[in-house]
């Protein structure tokens, strides 16, 4: 498919037609930061944001979301957002955690909600223009995407380069008025994203994210564990953040009619006290060195298992950011295993 | 409705099932034998299903009759907690959800035939074992020995207490019972089920044995196993965990990299080496 050049000009313009006709989130400013939002106006879409609050996530996996609804003796009804929308400003770590859920809700049983969700989205990437404080997507090589999204965008200065990369991104581009973009343009583009995969890294890696889950093959009693989870709150913010966690709980909740109600899904935490816990009160993951070894071994170990060897941390920093006690930065725990135990 | 819904089915939908017959079997356990109202229903010993209350919740809970039995399926459920309550409320002709059968690992029925069995049960850990064992006897020639080790905390938790005097009579079953406080109208065994493994000592290295109860008992029967230098390969337990969603996805019953729900709940104890969270 054609690789295009639209002027940023062009660009509100096409985004001004867009919110006017379509459903669309975007990146907005949120006091001095920057979250995802319903856009309803071109000039808010903020595409030089560093990093958001909370990552694109939410528009699949919703922080809670209603699976079915049933009347109390008479049954049960799936439910299902089927609206269309279009989604603005995703950076390529987010996309290719976007990707990774979507293996894993596709992966043996298929999530109907979820991929619903999905199939409805058209989804805007955009090369990162300024780095966050704690980024380290470069580190995880995800610094650039190279699938999943419908049209890529890059700022080249004056303009954005735009490549779609599916019939619906291409379909929407050609609303947009665009030229086709030019060697010099590409050139651009490419000096942009080879620079971002060496600096998105605020935090940096001792080892190649691949060895990764060698690493963790020895380091499961590591003193590591505690010393990090002894100041830990078990909040669940990093779980919170993050673009690559999905755990979830189910639960219904009833009208007061006493008759109907939902049974709704709701994100839950692997770092929350109980999470593990069974009926009859026996808790398999109690203590909080515990679960903060649960949670940075699904990152780097348990989940690259299911979805072919990729990490599910994509470096976004959010956690880092998000943590109080400053225990969660997964780099600095990886490096600490690499120097105990790969120097070895 | 979505494009994906005419090709995938929605997994969190319950189906609808008639309770046939419930029964309380002590203060805090109650049997229970559903239908599903479509009829189908294919499962194999070790499975388990979520039960669906609406307005209440889903609770996952093993099967406990063999698939042999033809006249509904049947369940144990403790009283413990807000949808096992509601359960313990129904009464035959009641509506509720099913979810399943749910666990890819199972007891191994096909692998298991032709050698000897022993089954090492816990308190309720009897039901989801109740389900290869009935099996296992509606197929009797299938298999070699069979060998039924059942350890309850006090005389009146007991529960299937005739079938368990069926069992004991039988002359094709060996049958070992004990409690772990004496009590007034019990003349057996007293003491925790593992008193009971060095009565079939001899037995144990040549068979397979399946193990479930509570989450303390498996450390302390691995222990003894251990010194009697069975096979990782020959045990099998069974981990039952909060398998909340039942398809994999939503991390409560994860065992480091198993999900309890479609990994197990049965498991081979050799392939828990890398899962230090299973005992």
């Amino acid at each position: 498919m054609a690789v295009k050049k639209i002027t940023k000009a062009a660009l509100t313009e096409w985004v001004g037609e867009l919110v006017s006709k379509e459903r669309v989130f975007g990146v907005q400013s949120k006091g001095d930061k920057f979250d995802f939002g319903p856009l309803t106006s071109a000039q808010d879409l903020r595409l030089d944001y560093d990093v958001t609050l909370q990552p694109p996530k939410k528009y699949f996996l919703p922080p809670v979301e209603t699976l079915l609804t049933f009347e109390v003796s008479a049954g049960y009804e799936s439910q299902y957002s089927d609206k269309p929308f279009v989604l603005i400003g995703v950076h390529p770590y987010d996309m290719i955690a976007i990707n990774q859920i979507d293996e894993l809700f596709k992966q043996g049983y298929y999530d109907t909600h979820y991929m619903t969700r999905r199939s409805n989205a058209t989804i805007i990437t955009c090369d990162v223009v300024n780095a966050s404080e704690n980024v380290f997507a470069s580190q995880m090589k995800t610094a650039t995407v190279k699938d999943g999204f419908d049209i890529l965008l890059t700022d080249i200065g004056d303009s954005y380069i735009a490549e779609a990369a599916t019939e619906k991104g291409e379909a929407l581009l050609s609303k947009a008025e665009t030229a086709d973009a030019s060697k010099d343009d590409l050139d651009k583009r490419e000096k942009i994203q080879k620079d971002n995969e060496k600096n998105l890294s605020k935090h940096q890696l001792k080892c190649e994210v691949a060895e990764l889950p060698g690493l963790l093959e020895n380091a499961y009693n590591h003193p590591v564990w505690e010393e990090k989870a002894a100041t830990c709150f078990a909040c669940g913010s990093c779980n919170q953040v993050c673009p690559t966690c999905y755990c979830f709980n189910v639960q219904d909740d009833v009208k007061w009619d006493m008759k109907t109600g939902q049974r709704c899904r709701a994100w839950d935490g692997c770092m929350l006290d109980g999470f593990a816990m069974v009926a009859g009160g026996h808790d398999f993951r109690k203590k909080r060195a515990d679960r903060f070894r649960h949670r940075l071994y699904r990152k780097a170990k348990y989940v690259p298992e299911k979805i072919g060897g990729q990490i599910a941390c994509v470096g976004c920093g959010r956690c880092v950011s998000a943590c109080l006690p400053d225990i969660a930065n997964p780099v600095n725990v990886y490096n600490r295993l690499f120097d105990d135990i790969k120097t070895k | 409705m979505c494009e994906c819904c005419t090709q995938e089915k929605d997994i969190y939908l319950p189906q609808i099932a008639t309770v046939q017959k419930v029964r309380l079997m002590n203060d805090t356990e109650m049997y229970v034998r559903f239908t599903m109202d479509d009829g189908g229903f294919d499962y194999t010993p070790g499975q388990f299903v979520e039960v669906s209350i609406a307005g209440i919740g889903e609770a996952p809970l093993t099967i406990a009759s063999s698939p042999t039995q033809k006249d509904g399926i049947e369940l144990v459920v403790r009283r413990i907690g807000n949808v096992t309550k509601a359960i313990h409320n129904l009464r035959a002709g009641d509506k509720i959800g099913i979810r399943g059968p749910l666990g890819k690992g199972t007891y191994p029925v096909e692998h298991s035939k032709g050698k000897d069995l022993i089954f090492i049960c816990g308190g309720i850990g009897l039901v989801p074992q109740r389900s290869f064992i009935n099996y296992v006897l509606d197929n009797r020639t299938d298999y070699g020995n069979v060998t039924v080790l059942l350890g309850t905390k006090c005389y009146p938790q007991r529960f299937f207490q005739s079938e368990l005097q069926q069992l004991e009579a039988r002359d094709d079953v060996h049958y070992l019972e004990t409690v772990d406080e004496a009590h007034d109208c019990w003349n057996g065994n007293v003491g925790v089920v593992t008193t009971l493994i060095p009565k079939i000592e001899s037995e144990l290295a040549s068979s397979e044995i399946f193990i479930c109860g509570p989450p303390i008992m498996y450390k302390f029967v691995l222990m003894a196993l251990a010194e009697d230098s069975v096979p990782r390969d020959q045990i099998y337990l069974n981990l039952e965990r909060k398998m909340k969603c039942g398809v994999g996805l939503c991390g409560h019953c994860q065992i480091n990299k198993y999900y309890v729900c479609i990994d197990g709940p049965v498991f081979k104890y050799s392939d828990l080496g890398v899962a230090p969270e299973a005992i």
